[in-house]
């Protein structure tokens, strides 16, 4: 029993910093360190550099292009590039259609979509949920008509997460209305400039534009675009929520905004002491802290079980419960840090920071502007890619036996 | 890294799993813990034969050399069995805080008496008004003649009374918190002038509160030099510390997996309880907070020898604070779950849940470890 990385796993791990040293944009780097909102090039520009690299798709087999990495090196990545400062990916592309595309998918879809994934030449997003369909994803009831060689797809879909950038999205739609809920269900790429698609924003609690609903009028899909089988779309579904583990827990992110948290605690002042002094706030950064050290053990368990290439099992929503927990918890702390400074709000401090106004005088601490609105928008994290209380559905139906 | 235990450690693991699966089941733990000594010879000479207390003792007095990792590899076992013998005691805690004087003849007398389960011995460091702190040391250690002349209080000893030996710490020179002036004495039990006040705990153990009236020591049984000892009491405390925080690891199993046998039977309203949501999702909490806890009790096991005290310190105040915290809460959903049945003394939930409390009092409670944590990592 060990904690420790092997000595190739450390020589790989340089390799990483080293690649991050001399490849992360200073620009992005510098957004991500103080919380602020990543734009659509610095996503696009990120994605380049990793493939440039070879590393565009780390995680795909190399047959498919990919770097071949087991689920420790991809631990390792992410925790360095979040601590870094390097943005954390959109999933809908690489981590998301990818394995479904490469697991399921034909020769001639592979060729066509990977490539294009893996360079961020194409953005992806996700057409999961609607309206009536959450947590019961099943009941979906955006339809597919077979017409000639196309589907024609009429509905709508929601809470699609930067869909105003996407190229493509993969979509759950329903092929048969008269069989029970899962089995009618077929997944379909679609380009997102075919005719009949409207993409509507939806605001967001912290003023953001983050999400979008997405609307489907008699727009026309090839056939050849579907993949696997007709009716078969569940199993694809469920085996791609089932597939991101290495950094479900979020390790390397939640280490990053603690150090920040402390930063903050040690700069603000209460009854002219810094406030890491004071006990009782010094107890709930100490707390979380220890909670998060606890579940990266946990999460190296988990990885350690799995080194080779174990399929993704319930363990992932342990890891995901206390990962989005501890993830509200520090910011929620950082918010609380600031006191009466959390609440000046001008929603372009998101994207440039307060004191990018030479011709204002500061307002409040630097690092204080983006707080509140972080701490609103991470309410997200135990509500999306199934609630927290879907998690404790899956564990004690799959670990428990219950 | 990985999480496998060798293959040695899996099989003291199993050894002492089957022995005690086998030979220390429920009743046996009643019928012992309602007797007037509260521990068992016949069952600490099983142990003993099973070699098992010779693990922390040193290949040089005839034991196996073994450590942590070993340790914490048969914890599960002792916690889950309830088990009531000085195993802790005095084959973990006592053989560690001997182990750095074993130089000294009449110290590796005692560990190789110990490897084989002939003498008990057991640390009595802490005083009614240490609470959790370690260089809280009030008990005096005068010179007379070419000796010292003892006098103080130890609180709550567990095993005192089962020991043939206790190993006091009293302090030589300085004032009650300081570190420095703490010196570890070898007592015999029949010393003149110490006193125990027996005890049963809460959880069905035995402690005592140990007075030390005019005892009259030689020189010689003195360990190591004079007033330097505290660093030797602190390693073995948390030595010990990591061995509880897996005992009370799999104690936490055992309450678990009762819990989940027991929501799958009882019927109410036509079904089994573990049919309703409420439950379930009370017991993956429970789930969560047990696989936490088992993460911390192995880096309590991977670093309570560090050499680097502050990250030693660090570790283990976590590790303490997390499976504390755990500790409390699976326990009590415990109990709450087994509805009435977990209240009674008839179940083993409740003696459990009883171990788990007094584990998380002891050698420092959550709160405890969670400021110092924060004291180190400001």
């Amino acid at each position: 029993m060990r904690l420790e990385f092997t000595e190739e796993e450390l020589g790989f791990r340089e390799e990483v910093r080293a690649f991050l040293r001399d490849q992360l944009p200073a620009h992005i780097r510098d957004k991500v360190l103080n919380g602020l909102e990543l734009s659509r090039d610095d996503h696009v520009l990120w994605q380049r550099r990793l493939h440039d690299r070879g590393w565009g798709g780390f995680s795909w087999p190399k047959q498919f292009g990919g770097a071949g990495w087991n689920s420790v090196q991809q631990y390792i990545f992410d925790e360095e590039s979040a601590l870094a400062g390097a943005p954390r990916l959109i999933p809908f592309g690489t981590k998301m259609v990818a394995p479904v595309i490469m697991a399921f998918g034909n020769a001639a879809q592979q060729q066509r979509f990977l490539p294009k994934i893996s360079s961020g030449e194409e953005w992806w997003c996700q057409g999961y949920s609607e309206p009536g369909a959450g947590s019961d994803l099943a009941s979906l009831k955006t339809r597919a008509t077979l017409d000639g060689d196309h589907y024609v797809v009429n509905g709508q879909k929601t809470w699609n997460t930067l869909g105003q950038y996407a190229d493509w999205i993969f979509c759950l739609v329903r092929t048969d209305s008269q069989a029970k809920p899962q089995s009618g269900i077929s997944f379909l790429l679609i380009d997102m400039k075919s005719p009949g698609i409207s993409v509507r924003p939806i605001t967001l609690l912290d003023g953001g534009h983050e999400v979008n609903e997405i609307w489907f009028e008699d727009v026309r899909v090839p056939i050849q675009n579907r993949i696997g089988d007709e009716n078969k779309g569940w199993t694809y579904a469920k085996f791609l929520l089932g597939h991101e583990r290495t950094n479900i827990a979020g390790i390397g992110g939640a280490k990053r905004e603690i150090a920040r948290l402390k930063r903050i605690a040690r700069d603000q002042r209460k009854n002219g002491r810094p406030l890491i002094a004071d006990p009782l706030f010094a107890s709930h950064i100490a707390q979380v802290e220890i909670d998060l050290w606890a579940l990266e053990i946990t999460n190296l368990r988990v990885l350690s079980a799995d080194r080779g290439s174990r399929a993704p099992g319930p363990e992932a929503s342990i890891l995901k419960i206390r990962g989005t927990e501890i993830a509200q918890r520090i910011s929620e702390l950082m918010m609380r840090a600031v006191g009466p400074y959390a609440l000046p709000f001008r929603r372009e401090a998101m994207e440039a920071g307060w004191q990018s106004d030479p011709s204002r005088e500061p307002l409040g601490p630097p690092y204080a502007s983006t707080l509140a609105a972080a701490y609103m928008n991470l309410r997200k994290l135990s509500i999306f890619g199934g609630t927290n209380e879907i998690q404790k559905n899956i564990i004690s139906k799959m670990i428990v036996g219950l | 890294m990985n999480f496998e235990f060798s293959d040695e450690q899996q099989q003291l693991h199993d050894t002492i799993d089957r022995y005690l699966t086998e030979q220390y089941k429920f009743d046996k733990f009643r019928a012992i813990s309602a007797s007037p000594a509260g521990w068992d010879k016949a069952a600490w000479t099983g142990l003993a034969e099973l070699g098992v207390l010779a693990i922390n003792v040193p290949t040089a007095q005839g034991g196996l050399g073994f450590g942590a990792l070993e340790t914490l590899a048969m914890m599960g076992a002792c916690g889950r069995s309830l088990l009531l013998e000085p195993f802790l005691s005095s084959a973990v805690i006592a053989t560690a805080a001997l182990r750095p004087f074993s130089a000294d003849a009449q110290a590796a007398d005692l560990l190789s008496k110990m490897a084989t389960g002939d003498i008990i011995a057991v640390l009595a460091h802490f005083e009614p008004d240490s609470r959790f702190e370690t260089q809280w040391v009030s008990t005096r250690a005068r010179s007379v003649g070419d000796g010292y002349r003892l006098d103080g209080h130890k609180a709550v000893v567990m095993h005192a009374a089962a020991a043939d030996t206790l190993l006091i710490s009293a302090r030589s020179a300085g004032d009650s918190g300081a570190a420095q002036g703490v010196s570890l004495f070898r007592v015999p039990r029949e010393t003149r002038g110490l006193t125990l006040d027996d005890y049963p705990t809460i959880d069905g153990q035995h402690a005592a509160e140990v007075y030390l009236k005019g005892v009259v020591l030689p020189a010689s049984s003195r360990l190591g030099m004079e007033g330097a000892a505290l660093p030797a009491i602190e390693s073995a405390l948390d030595i010990g510390l990591a061995a509880l925080c897996a005992e009370a690891v799999g104690v936490m199993q055992a309450l678990v997996d009762a819990t989940i046998a027991y929501v799958q039977t009882r019927q109410q309203f036509g079904v089994a309880i573990g049919r309703f949501q409420a439950l379930q999702h009370r017991i993956a909490d429970m789930l969560i907070h047990l696989e936490q806890a088992r993460s911390m009790s192995y880096l309590a096991a991977l670093r309570c020898t560090d050499e680097n005290i502050p990250e030693r310190r660090r570790a283990l105040s976590a590790a303490k604070a997390v499976i504390g915290q755990s500790s409390r809460f699976i326990g009590q959903q415990a109990v709450q779950l087994h509805g009435g049945m977990g209240m009674t003394d008839e179940l083993v939930v409740s003696h459990w849940f009883k171990r788990l409390m007094s584990a998380e009092l002891m050698f420092g409670d959550s709160d405890t470890h969670l400021q110092r944590y924060a004291a180190l990592t400001r």
